[in-house]
């Protein structure tokens, strides 16, 4: 698992990149109540605002944190936002990113160095 | 993205304050945000939506002491004060009854709002209860406006408690069961053991509560006790917005500044009869010609409820469109959590105010359909 300047998580599974918010991200936001999600097969660009996300306190985006198409999104989020609260590192993942080359996983952070980031 | 805090309405001052009951406030593990000029708890571990709940299904504790309490202490008689304040407000301060509390506002030369407010006859004075983020103007605007007939005496040796929900009633009448014999917009000195509360049966939730000023020395004791009692949950900024929200009640600010009439605003049932056209003491207050006029023909603009289609809440600020010519602006939206859907109040022109009339809101870009609708959004349950 990598995470982003941004709260997000990212996870590999094949070629695609999986993106999510933290525990701490969602701990922020409050109790979330709205999710928009992209469209499948959109091209996105490394920090276009792919999602928009509300919670009973404030509006709030997710970046694509890396660019790619979008190959999936989780639409169980749009039925049941309250799911970023109570899973928010599992079963809500927001949309899944197809990339060129792997490697620019790199550049994020482990665990270790995002729970610096937040402590 | 980490989230954004919505402005509520108030402003930071350079320094910020401090409530007294900050230390219970981290005891019980608020999240703590500026507001007004104070850092106010926005929430408890349960989070808004919890807290709003609660208090539609029992009782929430609310500390809103950064509020202004002010006493009008008449020089010579009561109803020269009371005829003196009728000059800063559209309402009728005369013919308030002892005991009884009243909302009103202050307008400015210009028919707009300074700031809503409510007072209450206390035999012998009236007490104010003020914003927060206008208490310094207010007491300005008191002080010039009646100092020839009382002294304005700011109350800064008391705290301010929120009680709302059903289930208040029981939960404060286990303290002090002469509240049983209250009623929606009484307001009463009763004693708890040696302390002297102001309660008054009112709020701002859309649901039957009270609201009890506290000597500082007591203030901790006394939330401590209403929050020993079953019924009762810690709720901060965040609910209390929601709550009024949902009953179709105005945040200063955002739905009524210095702007807006009251007329405007859908405040009309407030502007009692005597001060009206015909009435006995008609006009003679701040922004008459106005807020009169207003009241004769119909204003320009209204306040109205709003139900935006679909999922997504509409904020403050979000513009409202007829046929793609621009007619309103929303000043307040979120997600209620009691209708589970979002809402919102706004002001548009009055050719698009009718009940059922659907607009066109520009959501991030996105033209998304929202109906007029009636307020408030959930009933209010208050004890007539």
């Amino acid at each position: 698992m990598k995470y982003t300047e941004d709260h997000e998580w990212l996870r590999v599974e094949g070629d695609h990149v999986v993106v999510g918010i933290t525990e701490h991200a969602a701990t922020q936001l409050g109790d979330v109540v709205f999710v928009e999600l992209p469209e499948v097969e959109t091209l996105v660009t490394e920090g276009d605002e792919v999602v928009v996300i509300e919670s009973v306190k404030a509006a709030s985006d997710i970046a694509a944190p890396v660019t790619g198409e979008i190959v999936a999104v989780n639409e169980s989020l749009v039925d049941n936002p309250g799911l970023v609260n109570e899973d928010p590192m599992g079963a809500a993942w927001f949309f899944k990113i197809k990339v060129d080359d792997l490697k620019v996983m790199d550049a994020f952070m482990d665990e270790d160095e995002y729970n610096d980031l937040i402590a | 993205m980490i989230p954004t805090l919505p402005s509520l309405g108030g402003w930071n001052l350079p320094e910020l304050l401090q409530l007294a009951l900050r230390d219970l406030h981290l005891a019980l593990g608020a999240r703590m945000v500026p507001f007004a000029g104070y850092d106010m708890p926005l929430h408890y571990p349960a989070g808004v939506l919890k807290e709003h709940l609660r208090v539609r299904q029992a009782a929430g504790l609310f500390d809103v002491s950064h509020m202004g309490q002010v006493i009008l202490r008449p020089r010579v008689t009561y109803a020269d004060t009371a005829r003196a304040f009728e000059t800063l407000m559209p309402v009728d301060v005369l013919g308030l009854a002892v005991g009884r509390q009243r909302y009103g506002m202050f307008t400015n030369a210009t028919g707009g709002i300074l700031d809503d407010l409510m007072f209450a006859n206390r035999g012998d004075h009236i007490l104010v209860v003020v914003n927060a983020a206008c208490k310094a103007a207010d007491l300005a605007h008191m002080t010039a406006g009646l100092s020839d007939t009382c002294d304005v005496v700011p109350v800064t040796d008391r705290g301010l408690l929120a009680l709302q929900g059903p289930l208040a009633g029981a939960a404060l009448g286990r303290l002090v069961p002469a509240v049983a014999a209250m009623r929606f917009m009484d307001a009463a000195i009763l004693d708890w053991g040696g302390v002297a509360l102001w309660v008054s049966r009112s709020g701002y939730s859309g649901e039957d509560g009270f609201e009890i000023s506290v000597p500082q020395t007591a203030l901790r004791d006394f939330a401590e006790a209403l929050l020993h009692q079953p019924e009762v949950m810690p709720a901060g900024l965040g609910a209390r917005d929601s709550l009024r929200l949902e009953a179709g009640l105005c945040l200063y600010g955002h739905d009524i500044d210095t702007t807006t009439s009251p007329v405007e605003a859908g405040l009309t049932w407030a502007i009692s009869k005597p001060r009206r056209a015909g009435g006995d003491r008609a006009g003679g207050f701040l922004g008459a010609a106005r807020i009169l006029h207003e009241l004769a023909t119909g204003p320009a603009r209204l306040r109205v409820g709003l139900r935006p289609e679909g999922r997504a809440p509409m904020r403050d600020g979000t513009r409202l469109y007829a046929n793609e010519a621009e007619v309103g602006l929303i000043t307040s939206g979120g997600y209620g959590p009691s209708v589970a859907a979002p809402i919102a109040m706004g002001y548009v022109t009055a050719a698009h105010a009718t009940l059922g009339t659907v607009l066109m809101a520009d959501l991030r870009g996105k033209m998304q359909p929202v109906t007029v609708v009636a307020m408030p959004f959930h009933p209010t349950t208050y004890k007539r």
